[in-house]
């Protein structure tokens, strides 16, 4: 085990390196510098300008201290478009509530499409199961840029039961509709994958073992079923974290919830790379990190997995 | 097919001169002519009523976006004045003024820029989708079929690729260089072969040891010749599963980047900008101007499940 974590950490760091390398040689090759504009500088200020963030020095020294930077002191750099903000401080200050109601959204979405998929499951053939069915194949359809505004035009316009945005501090009235507008279409395809899984697993062999022995079926479900059932769903789990990771943009420009995703598309109006850099090669570090916990879940879980 | 073997059999005691025939007749392979796979999933596909429906959809979106245009009365980018001042209450859906969606938050028509939108989100999809079926199959095919420390090393890179969160990349590419249609495709290809490429990996590699493939390395058969025409055919079936699947995924892609207001640029739209321009008009009183690229949106987006799903159903060789 410990063998198999070493070596999938092996994996995840030359993944960042690569992403970080990536996304540097993106800024480097793209036309125009941040700093080009309509009326052109003149050349001693530019120097000066492009002293101040290294431009000046050779490529392989800036992408050097660039990683450098990242991985002793997890300095991203200035921001080119605020001189007395640096992307740091863009980070630090919309981080915490997309983390927030990010979580909250993933563990709503595992939660509710395990619950719903095994209760499909369970009711294999009824009205539930049915409805279940039908209402996830939908509702997979409803990614959170559908469902934002519909959630705002029900719930605030119409109803006028909840706030349509801002943050207040994490109030849960602010938070209800970002989480559901979130999760949706997670809901819907985690319940998808732990309904067909658990109802193939309760077709097995040790099932019908079990159920022969005489166990009540909610300790053939929960204790003989459950465990192979949601290998599937687990391995699911990364893709639906990268998922979170990129609706919670929309959810912070839709509903102006002060998150991190804001900057980032008012930086990619602005051409602000720096601040692009930052979020995308963060938001990479956490996918590879989460992919990692996952895969030695995978592997807790499931013990026909080679290490 | 038994049934009537049983029966030539029976008949052959009897009358040999016959059988002589039908034994002729099998061995050209005449008498039994075999139901190939596609037959069989074209049947299957067709029996499953939700998929047909969901098809019928879709065609009639398709057929929408080229033939709507001819009943057009205003380009995408022609700004009624008229009716400009007053869109809530002047800029509804109606007939006689010519705008049959209505106006946008602008003056402009609604009807002509749904379609606009439609046939963005519609060849964005596809696209991605062809992208990931020339890419992705060779890719994998080529990797799973020759092994070893190339097929090791193909599918690492693979890996590292694989965990990028790759909508940011793509945002990426468009901020930097173009918001153009040509800078949307080659994000999204850049993106879209990924998965498809170990999908067909895994199904080469239980290919590749099978007795067709060893008949043909006997007779000679180059590996390049091997893998197109050999392995790539039998891969197909599964191929095209994954690439009606991946259509919708690159729509959502296409449409979550413009609704940022990140994707092509005006006058040009896509679904997810004029759902993110209605989303913000609703206010004022004009529904109409979210309703339509939403339902436009949303049939597409669930006919394409519908087909994929039905495909898979009648295609999937597991499932049978």
């Amino acid at each position: 085990m410990t063998a198999y974590i070493i070596r999938r950490i092996l994996v995840a760091v030359p993944t960042l390196v690569v992403l970080i390398l990536l996304c540097f040689f993106l800024m480097q090759v793209a036309p125009g510098g941040p700093f080009t504009s309509e009326r052109p500088l003149p050349p001693q200020v530019l120097a000066n300008i492009e002293a101040r963030y290294g431009l000046d020095q050779p490529l392989w020294k800036q992408m050097w201290d660039y990683l450098v930077g990242i991985v002793t002191r997890f300095d991203f750099g200035p921001s080119f478009a605020y001189r007395d903000r640096d992307v740091n401080d863009i980070i630090a200050h919309g981080f915490p509530i997309t983390l927030t109601y990010g979580l909250i959204s993933f563990v709503v979405a595992t939660l509710a499409g395990m619950g719903i998929g095994v209760a499909a499951a369970i009711r294999h053939n009824t009205w539930l199961d049915y409805i279940a069915v039908g209402a996830t194949f939908s509702a997979q359809a409803l990614p959170n840029f559908v469902m934002a505004p519909i959630l705002v035009i029900v719930f605030t316009w119409q109803l006028g039961w909840l706030p349509g945005g801002g943050w207040n501090g994490g109030q849960w009235q602010y938070l209800v509709m970002p989480v559901i507008a979130l999760s949706t279409s997670y809901v819907a395809s985690i319940t998808r994958i732990m309904r067909s899984s658990m109802l193939e697993t309760l077709n097995s062999s040790f099932i019908r073992t079990a159920r022969a022995k005489g166990l009540p079926e909610h300790k053939v479900v929960w204790r003989h079923a459950m465990k192979p059932a949601m290998l599937p769903v687990v391995s699911y789990l990364g893709p639906t974290f990268v998922a979170m990771i990129t609706g919670s943009v929309v959810i912070d420009v839709y509903f102006s919830t002060g998150g991190i995703g804001r900057a980032y598309v008012d930086s990619a109006l602005n051409r602000d790379y720096a601040v692009m850099l930052g979020v995308t090669i963060l938001y990479g570090g956490l996918t590879v990190l989460f992919n990692l916990l996952v895969d030695v879940a995978y592997a807790w879980l499931d013990p026909k997995i080679r290490y | 097919m038994l049934g009537s073997i049983r029966r030539y059999g029976t008949e052959m005691v009897h009358r040999t001169e016959q059988s002589e025939r039908i034994i002729e007749a099998l061995v050209e392979g005449e008498a039994i002519r075999g139901r190939s796979l596609w037959e069989d999933a074209r049947r299957r596909f067709f029996r499953n009523n939700a998929a047909v429906g969901a098809l019928i959809c879709l065609g009639l979106v398709m057929l929408f976006t080229i033939v709507g245009p001819l009943f057009s009365q205003w380009s995408i980018e022609e700004i009624d004045w008229a009716r400009m001042g007053n869109i809530a209450g002047e800029g509804h859906p109606s007939v006689e003024s010519g705008h049959y969606f209505g106006l946008d938050g602008l003056g402009r028509d609604l009807y002509a820029r749904t379609i606009q939108a439609t046939r963005t989100s519609l060849i964005v999809g596809v696209i991605g989708a062809f992208v990931a079926v020339v890419i992705g199959t060779l890719y994998g095919a080529f990797a799973g079929f020759v092994g070893g420390w190339v097929d090791n090393i193909m599918m690492r890179t693979v890996d590292v690729l694989i965990s990028i969160p790759y909508m940011f990349i793509i945002i990426l590419l468009m901020v930097m260089f173009e918001r153009s249609f040509f800078m949307l495709f080659v994000g999204i290809g850049i993106v879209s072969w990924l998965d498809m490429s170990r999908i067909v990996r895994g199904q080469t590699l239980s290919l590749k040891n099978r007795e067709f493939v060893e008949a043909a390395t006997t007779a000679g058969v180059g590996r390049f010749t091997i893998i197109l025409r050999h392995i790539v055919p039998n891969l197909l079936g599964i191929v095209v599963v994954y690439a009606t699947l991946l259509v919708p995924l690159m729509i959502l892609v296409e449409s979550f980047i413009s609704f940022l207001g990140l994707g092509v640029q005006e006058p040009n739209t896509s679904l997810g900008a004029l759902i993110s321009e209605g989303a913000g008009t609703v206010i004022y009183g004009t529904p109409w101007q979210i309703a339509c690229p939403i339902f436009f949106f949303l049939v597409t987006i669930i006919s394409l499940f519908f087909v994929g799903d039905g495909l898979r159903d009648a295609l999937d060789p597991k499932d049978r």
